[in-house]
């Protein structure tokens, strides 16, 4: 097809530099040339939000963008979150409040209260919905979700948790 | 004598926090799609945009010379590389259908694959589908199951020579007799349409094929890896030792990736021949075109009651539109067959007939999904209950009191021949209507209906078997046994505890939950255990995890098997500590002698079993390692009350709901946590169901909802927080006394949501026969009852 143009884009605090094609897709990008396959793929439509990560600290839907879009950018995805043996706040959260069942939508969730977390006040359970209202789950009815946004939001403020 | 602080439960009934989150909350899962397999070919599918036709011709040289592409296949490049697969049945009156891979020389429905592309990657494979000619014959289609039923009627499957691939008739008592004599009669003509399961993650699967030990291995986004391990096993003439299914995680399924289907197939055909890997990642559209759809029912019901408002009879006349195929293993007749077997409800009704047609459309197959037949049993059922309390002047509770089946008519046989164990019926109405204040939501209700707003209040009770046991899944004749599962739990040399199931877990926590069960009987520490399933290979025979069954079954399994474990594990101990059996028990992952200071941990035992030979008597060195298959026979019944209020808003016919409340009867509640996150998802797929999620075909079979902004599934903005009770009144006959819970709440929501809907109408006269009930639907209602008070 087209040409491949090169580029550069900073994922989780490591800068890449690749070849693609202008038309590939970022969450192709990410799943299959760089083998980040914590960013799931729902719907490839911009509906489901499972493949949310954050560009220059704003959400955004990954089959949105192409990987050229990412050229000089900070991508940041579920990986750069806490680790396994050591769970960021907002992740521990949603183990303490089971906010996930099959775990599919939850790193695009995860990705946009991120954002919800950084910039709302989150201070009622409509504005928590609301703000949940573009990713879809399958699994929880939400309710579990929205008590995890509820304590993240409450634990925000305290000192302990920078 | 064992300390019994020590013997009692630690696990079972905890909200232990799930094992598998970790992982998956740091994108470290498994799905089937996260296998990178260098070098795999990429398939991409051109799919019938025709709802029937002959294939006359098929070009795909052009296709075949682009850039990337490995290979392009036919129905015809596949004569003799597999055998067709037919879902066959011993129930009369039913015609299995073949279904091929890739079409052949016909398509049935849109979407329907026809030609498969393998490419380097995924993008070339779509590319080069735009080189495929295919010369299509078009046929009359017939997308309306009434019209399939017709003389004049296309018929799609000419070797069954009828579009009515099964019918099915329960019957007791004289119905006609009851109907006439009856003083009171409620009934109508009921239509639940079609949904798509709508799992976020598509279905996807890949193929691997080694060639030095001839072993193939499929990892998929499916439900039944068992099932589908012994089906390919067949299809490929391979043993089962040579196919090994893999399904670690996946990304919900509600029976959508409970069948087999076309591509698992073509992948692993393909790559077998091709001794390469070969994947196939599935789109949206092709999900919601191609995923077996679910429900989509036509139902004529009366129900004939005494004047106090007894029961006497009730007649259902159903129609299932089951789409082009009879889907594997459930065949055709599974969903619409449930919905006359389970109408009857929890009440006692003496005198029952139900009739029902599974009728072929040039639509995607119907398969299971979540409540399978019993959301549309309920719904009719209870909107025949509150249509007959507004007759009566009665209330829907009182009602539905003084019918529910009491706790020493169990176990109670239904008309259609279920037999329902004891199970809290009465219990579930009470405790619902006590956690929701149900006078006072009365009251209030009666307020803002005076005040002009349309106000509703709806409760559904119903009953599910759940758990089914061989007696039950042998029944309708199906090629697979769905009524056991196998549990391997094993002691190693380290002292750690595996557990191996024949189970397919996709997000009901299994992993944590028989764990649970195995700390509790073993008296293992939980951090010991490790459960492992969603593959084939990991017991002789498996099926996987659908129907409201995991929990019973390998719960049971484990229980069983745990059971025997631990005996060999307290014998070996009562030679190394020198006691006697009985003075011996195990919790936390020791071995102890009550009374005493001295214990071992089972690391030390393994080592005194395994390693350190010597140390125990040659004849008392018992493997460590127990399988048992549990068989609960019958099953068990689990049941639930839902309400719902809710409030339509006249302008824009959106509908709020207010408040919503769960009373279930699910027997001994393994971790309330995971309980409670089942119920919340059923309910919103209920009110889905209810309030917006229609698979829409139009006259010539086109499907008109096929992005996820035309299928509409709940958001968090539209599903209210939902309240759950637990009851645990009876303890069933299962090993454990375990119950089956995870399709509840899908089956009660609708029904709840649609009375609560009549209910704020009801000053309006306008009632609902018809689900889901859209914002369109709604205003037409409200448009013509208002033009009829009005007199126009």
């Amino acid at each position: 097809m087209s040409k491949h143009r090169t580029i550069k884009a900073t994922v989780n605090g490591i800068a890449y530099e690749r070849s693609v094609e202008p038309r590939l897709l970022l969450s192709d990008f990410l799943r299959q040339t760089l083998g980040l396959t914590g960013t799931h793929v729902g719907c490839e439509h911009g509906v489901c939000g499972a493949c949310t990560v954050l560009i220059d600290g704003d959400s955004a839907r990954a089959c949105l963008y192409f990987a050229v879009q990412a050229d000089g950018r900070h991508i940041e995805t579920v990986e750069g979150l806490g680790t396994i043996d050591d769970l960021s706040p907002l992740q521990q959260e949603f183990r303490e409040h089971h906010a996930l069942q099959c775990g599919f939508c939850t790193p695009g969730m995860l990705m946009t209260c991120v954002d919800l977390l950084k910039k709302y006040p989150l201070a009622s359970d409509a504005e928590i919905r609301d703000g949940l209202s573009g990713n879809l789950c399958r699994c929880t009815g939400y309710e579990h979700i929205v008590r995890a946004v509820r304590a993240a939001a409450a634990r925000r403020g305290r000192k302990d948790d920078g | 004598m064992a300390d019994p602080d020590v013997l009692r439960p630690k696990h079972i009934g905890a909200r232990v926090r799930r094992v598998e989150d970790p992982r998956l909350l740091t994108g470290q899962g498994a799905f089937a799609d996260d296998r990178i397999v260098p070098g795999a070919l990429h398939i991409a599918f051109r799919r019938s945009d025709h709802a029937h036709a002959l294939i006359s011709g098929i070009d795909t040289a052009a296709a075949a010379a682009m850039p990337g592409v490995f290979a392009v296949y036919t129905a015809a490049d596949l004569e003799g590389l597999v055998e067709p697969l037919r879902a066959t049945s011993r129930m009369r009156n039913y015609h299995a259908t073949p279904l091929y891979p890739l079409a052949r020389g016909r398509v049935r429905h849109v979407g329907e694959p026809v030609v498969a592309v393998l490419a380097e990657d995924r993008y070339r494979a779509e590319d080069a589908l735009d080189g495929i000619a295919i010369d299509y014959a078009p046929l009359a289609a017939v997308s309306d199951p009434r019209a399939a039923l017709g003389a004049d009627a296309p018929v799609l499957h000419e070797e069954a020579g009828t579009n009515v691939l099964a019918e099915r008739e329960f019957s007791r008592g004289d119905i006609a007799a009851e109907l006439a004599a009856a003083p009171i009669r409620v009934g109508g003509s009921f239509r639940f349409h079609r949904k798509a399961p709508t799992a976020i993650e598509n279905r996807a699967c890949i193929a691997e094929y080694d060639r030095g030990r001839r072993l193939l291995t499929l990892t998929s986004s499916t439900q039944i890896p068992g099932v589908i391990r012994d089906a390919l096993a067949d299809l490929l003439d391979m043993p089962g030792h040579s196919v090994r299914v893999v399904a670690a995680d996946v990304g919900g399924g509600f029976g959508g990736k409970a069948s087999l289907y076309p591509e698992e197939i073509l992948v692993a055909v393909l790559a077998r021949r091709l001794g390469r890997a070969v994947r196939w990642t599935g789109d949206r559209l092709e999900d919601l075109a191609t995923t077996s759809h679910g429900f989509d029912e036509i139902i004529d019901a009366e129900l004939a009651l005494d004047r106090d408002g007894t029961m006497l009879a009730l007649s259902a006349e159903v129609i299932g539109d089951v789409g082009a195929y009879s889907i594997y293993p459930w065949t055709a007749a599974l969903e619409p067959v449930q919905v006359v077997s389970f109408m009857p409800g929890p009440y006692r009704v003496p005198t029952y007939r139900g009739r029902v047609r599974a009728v072929a459309t040039n639509k995607a197959p119907t398969g299971p999904y979540r409540g399978v037949g019993r959301p549309i049993a309920t719904f009719v059922m209870e909107r025949l209950v509150d249509m007959a309390a507004r007759r009566l002047s009665l209330d829907p509770a009182e009602l539905r009191r003084r019918n529910l089946v009491r706790p020493e008519e169990f176990p109670y046989r239904v008309a259609s021949g279920i037999v329902w164990d004891r199970s809290g019926f009465g219990e579930c109405l009470e405790r619902a209507c006590a956690a929701i204040d149900y006078p006072k939501l009365r009251t209030d209700q009666g307020k803002a209906r005076a005040a002009g707003r349309l106000c509703g209040v709806g409760i559904a009770s119903y009953a599910e078997l759940t758990g089914i046991g061989s007696r039950i899944s042998a029944a309708p004749g199906m090629p697979i046994n769905t009524g056991t599962e196998t549990a391997t739990i094993r002691l190693d040399s380290t002292g750690a505890v595996t557990g191996n199931f024949g189970i397919a877990s996709h997000g009901q926590g299994l992993e944590t939950t028989l764990a649970q069960v195995i700390a509790d009987e073993l008296g293992a520490r939980l951090a010991d255990i490790q459960i492992l399933q969603g593959d084939s290979a990991l017991v002789a025979h498996g099926t996987g995890t659908y129907a409201s069954r995991s929990a019973v079954l390998a719960g049971g399994a484990a229980v069983s098997a745990a059971r025997l474990l631990k005996e060999r594990i307290i014998r070996a101990a009562s030679h190394l500590l020198e006691a006697a059996v009985e003075d011996i028990d195990a919790a936390d992952g020791r071995v102890f002698v009550s009374g005493t200071d001295r214990s071992l941990s089972f690391r030390e035992i393994a080592r005194a079993v395994y390693t350190e030979i010597g140390r125990l008597p040659r004849d008392a060195r018992e493997e460590l390692e127990v399988t048992k298959v549990y068989d609960p026979f019958f099953g068990t019944a689990t049941a639930a009350t839902h309400i719902a209020a809710l409030e339509i808003d006249p302008q824009t016919c959106k509908v709020r709901l207010d408040r919503y409340v769960v009373a279930e009867d699910c027997g001994r509640v393994i971790n309330p946590m995971i309980v409670d996150g089942q119920v919340h998802g059923a309910v919103a797929q209920g009110i889905g169901a209810a309030l917006t999620e229609e698979i829409v075909y139009d006259e010539a079979g086109q499907l008109l909802t096929a992005s996820l902004v035309d299928y509409v599934i709940p958001a968090a903005s539209e599903v209210p927080p939902i309240e759950t009770i637990h009851l645990d009144t009876e303890s069933p006959s299962t090993l454990g006394g375990f119950r089956g819970m995870g399709e509840g709440g899908t089956i009660g929501a609708p029904a709840a949501v649609a009375n609560a809907l009549a209910d704020a109408l009801a000053p309006l006269g306008a009632e609902i026969f018809e689900l889901p009930m859209t914002p369109e639907r709604l205003f037409r209602l409200i448009t013509e009852a208002t033009a009829q008070a009005r007199g126009d």
